[in-house]
């Protein structure tokens, strides 16, 4: 109980093991160290300086590409300026779930079309290529029977296959998650593989030691010691996947942030298209993050 | 009944390993008798094969030739009659220090005891081991001499026949090293297991040993001499600093590594 002392409350890994343990005393004692900051008014207490260090250079980024985007647009011509893009985009963003027709239909729908496709796709091959992965990890045979195989098929461009999923699926929606299936698998078996297969020799020592069951190792050792490595392979398929996804509905048509941007092109409305753009950047974005801060939650400290 | 003399049997063990280049003869010849309770020291330069035949003994490898008999039977795999302690700890560090425990508990009680029976195994281990204030700490949260302490406390939890220690406390500081070498003492005197111990500290091996087994440098190790230390027991460490039996067999080992074996320049 003592020990808790030692550590700051700050440190959340320290706070999380301390909880159960918790006496009465326990919390003014670890409130003890705390100096009194949380009495100075608020101004004192926010670095000024910090906080502008932080914000002020991305604003800045952004600002600078806009402004040379103004300027680029400023005589006129087919670019639309920055002015016209927002404008237009209040316009796409006030209503972004609306349905005339099967092929007009709002933002809102296209973007959730195409991470339905996104997750589909991405879900099977986490489905097949995870468990595939500790295979080959854990199996050196298989190891060699699949290294040439994946060697020769992962830097094929996903759209290669399109015209198979067509061919066997017959019908468009089907392709495409097919698509993202494919580009989406190979990060996650060449991980798995290389995180079973990186699994510390001191681990599996331990595990034959205590003499452990083969589901014990799997889920007490391998899975554990396996998972950012996992997490990584996760990571960089659903980067793929958003990055795939609109070249192959720029192909298959029907609903999806990609066909989206190929209809807006034949609509030759172009501010949409730069929508589409930092739409797709965004999300993208935002599944980034996501996934960080899930493979935060699952790090490890040796 | 089976000669408790030869509890641990080790007869014209051979180990090679096969490298890329040309195989590697680590250890020759190895004939060691390990009694019932005995605690047994292997000491060497680094590299003359003394984790090699820590890990024959724990069944970790085979043998490339040779026999290994522990309590009358093959050692042919790892079992939990044999606990290891590791060099670096190896405590899992996405388990706390009561899950760590409990693992080991687990598969040899698993069967036999109640979950609230392993549970007190468990705590009663890490009690033993002074380890009470951290039981639901993960090991990044705890010093290198606790983690160690409940390494020790894993392979205590197993009640092993024989503990195998490999340089179990190499990377401590000298002060914690000393404090858990007593308490080593301790436990394994009350628990009356057999202990084989691997070290390259003179001084942890005449203290603790009963017999302290002195390797010559590799490739192709041998057991070059054994030195028996008769020192009674319980033995401590203050008073035996200027005892004329302590300097012996302390000046024996010594002698030993230093002018016999001296380790080869271009090794070190």
């Amino acid at each position: 109980m003592v020990s808790a002392v030692f550590h700051t409350p700050f440190d959340p890994e320290t706070r999380r093991a301390v909880t159960p343990l918790a006496t009465p005393e326990a919390p003014v004692k670890v409130a003890a160290p705390q100096p009194a900051v949380p009495r100075r008014p608020w101004r004192e207490r926010i670095d000024g300086r910090a906080i502008a260090l932080a914000v002020l250079p991305p604003i800045a980024g952004i600002a600078l590409l806009i402004g040379i985007w103004a300027l680029c647009t400023i005589k006129g011509g087919a670019f639309p300026t920055p002015g016209a893009t927002w404008d237009s985009a209040r316009e796409l963003f006030a209503d972004p779930f609306y349905r005339k027709t099967p092929n007009d239909q709002g933002i809102g729908w296209n973007i959730l079309a195409s991470l339905g496709r996104v997750g589909v796709g991405f879900g099977l091959a986490a489905l097949v290529g995870i468990p595939l992965g500790f295979l080959i990890g854990r199996f050196p045979l298989l190891d060699r029977m699949a290294s040439p195989l994946i060697s020769l098929l992962r830097p094929v461009s996903p759209l290669a296959w399109l015209p198979i999923g067509l061919l066997v699926l017959k019908s468009a929606n089907p392709a495409a998650i097919w698509t993202i299936f494919i580009c989406s698998i190979w990060p996650m078996v060449v991980n798995t593989a290389i995180g079973v297969q990186r699994v510390p020799q001191d681990y599996l020592n331990v595990a034959r030691v205590l003499n452990l069951s083969e589901w014990k190792v799997i889920t007490r050792i391998l899975f554990p010691a396996v998972l950012p490595y996992l997490l990584t392979g996760v990571r960089l398929s659903v980067g793929t996947t958003w990055l795939v996804i609109v070249a192959a509905e720029m192909l298959t048509g029907g609903v999806g942030i990609g066909f989206w941007v190929w209809d807006e092109w034949n609509n030759l409305n172009v501010p949409h298209i730069l929508i589409a753009i930092f739409v797709i950047g965004i999300v993208g974005l935002l599944l980034e993050q996501a996934l960080m801060a899930v493979a935060r939650r699952f790090s490890f400290d040796e | 009944m089976r000669d408790d003399s030869e509890f641990i049997l080790v007869q014209g063990a051979e180990m090679v390993f096969k490298t890329r280049r040309a195989p590697f003869h680590a250890l020759r010849e190895i004939d060691l008798k390990v009694a019932k309770g005995e605690f047994v020291t292997l000491i060497g330069h680094s590299g003359c094969g003394k984790s090699t035949l820590l890990n024959l003994v724990a069944g970790l490898t085979r043998p490339t030739s040779g026999a290994l008999i522990c309590d009358g039977r093959e050692i042919a795999a790892p079992g939990p009659e044999r606990a290891v302690v590791f060099q670096n700890h190896s405590l899992l560090p996405w388990l706390t220090c009561f899950e760590n425990v409990h693992l080991a508990v687990e598969r040899v009680f698993g069967a036999t005891e109640s979950p609230a029976q392993l549970k007190q195994r468990v705590l009663d281990t890490l009690a033993l081991v002074g380890m009470s204030h951290a039981v639901h700490k993960r090991p990044h949260e705890i010093s290198g001499g606790m983690k160690q302490r409940v390494g020790i406390a894993r392979a205590l939890a197993m009640e092993p026949k024989v503990l195998l220690l490999d340089e179990p406390f190499g990377a401590l500081d000298a002060l914690t090293r000393a404090h858990l070498q007593d308490e080593l003492l301790k436990i394994v005197e009350r628990m009356q297991c057999t202990v084989v111990m691997v070290t390259h500290d003179v001084d942890e091996a005449v203290l603790l040993s009963d017999r302290i087994v002195m390797m010559t440098n590799g490739p192709a190790a041998t057991i070059g001499d054994i030195v028996p230390v008769t020192l009674p027991r319980p033995r401590d460490r203050v008073a035996l600093a200027d005892d004329a039996q302590y300097m012996h067999c302390r000046k024996a080992v010594l002698d030993f590594l230093y002018t016999r074996h001296s380790r080869p320049l271009a090794a070190a």
